[in-house]
């Protein structure tokens, strides 16, 4: 699992678990697919998506990401800005391509119904075995 | 949380605390002993904490670098509670508190949270037009000053450390405590002098 630095540019997983089963999930619909920037390292927690469900719940790193606002919903202020506290199973590097993508409007112009050919988080397994 | 208890809800309680405390989970004072301290935590516990950063700059530092050691140091016991992170409002940036996916807030030094804090309107639009929502609560930011919406989504529990307005040279923290509001305290509102 990657450890993110704060500055760095990130793309939450446009990943929709419910579609699988029964799952407790703490990354919003709405920043799903969608690219921000690491302001800080919040520390290592259990991860609730295992303990809803009483199961044993590694560690995992939390951080602290800002997404622009403007960039979210196709309006608002520029300068503008949602900060979400998001697991780092959630994450992954944008990279320098993520700047040449329009910010986040990734997840929203994609055509519904493509979720499921999306790549599992490393939950999902577990999830359906329930 | 809709609606109020019914005779089934009320005796669904009393077996399912029956059978913690058999089980040994938990115990009847530990849960008076819980309900006891989280109704005596409120906003003023909350606004000693900015009054006291707004005149004592090491207490300052300390309450954004841990606020959870910040609130122990005003007495306020932290034990067993989710740790506490401290927003710095600055002449560049002003925060708001929310939480989209259910209501976290923080509770140890603000008490229980208002009605609408945990309304699904506001949840909703806080993170999607929150100048129109602040507008609402009659709180305008001056030009140039950004908003960062915090969505209160996991460990962490937030409060807003907002700034010192003009016109309060020389308060002390008693003074000073008295303008920084329930609604101050998550971003809805700004304290006036």
């Amino acid at each position: 699992m990657s450890d993110f630095a704060a500055g760095q540019r990130v793309r939450v997983k446009a990943d929709f678990p419910e579609t699988r089963g029964p799952c407790h999930i703490r990354t919003p619909h709405y920043l799903r697919g969608r690219t921000g920037v690491v302001e800080r390292a919040l520390g290592r927690f259990a991860n609730p998506e295992d303990l809803a469900f009483a199961r044993p719940a590694p560690r995992r790193a939390l951080y602290h990401v800002r997404f622009d606002q403007p960039a979210l919903w196709q309006e608002g202020a520029v300068g503008d800005a949602v900060v979400a506290e998001l697991f780092e199973h959630w994450l992954e590097p944008a990279g320098t391509a993520g700047r040449l993508e329009p910010a986040g409007t990734a997840g929203r112009l994609e055509p519904s119904g493509t979720a499921g050919r999306l790549e599992p988080t490393g939950t999902a397994g577990r999830l359906e075995t329930i | 949380m809709a609606g109020a208890a019914t005779p089934e809800h009320a005796a669904l309680l009393e077996r399912f605390v029956a059978a913690l405390v058999t089980k040994g989970v938990v115990s009847e004072a530990q849960i008076a002993d819980q309900i006891a301290r989280t109704s005596r935590a409120s906003p003023e516990t909350g606004a000693r904490m900015v009054a006291r950063a707004w005149t004592d700059p090491a207490y300052r530092a300390l309450m954004l670098a841990d606020g959870s050691a910040a609130a122990e140091a005003m007495g306020v016991s932290m034990a067993g509670m989710p740790p506490l992170g401290v927003l710095e409002d600055t002449p560049a940036v002003h925060h708001v508190v929310v939480c989209t996916l259910c209501s976290c807030y923080p509770r140890a030094v603000l008490g229980y949270p208002p009605g609408w804090f945990k309304s699904s309107s506001y949840r909703a639009r806080m993170v999607r037009e929150p100048r129109a929502v602040l507008a609402e609560w009659g709180t305008v930011l001056a030009d140039g000053v950004a908003l960062r919406v915090v969505d209160s989504t996991a460990d962490y529990r937030w409060m807003v450390l907002p700034e010192r307005p003009a016109g309060t040279e020389g308060w002390d923290a008693a003074r000073l405590a008295a303008i920084v509001t329930r609604d101050a305290l998550v971003g809805v509102a700004l304290p006036r002098a």
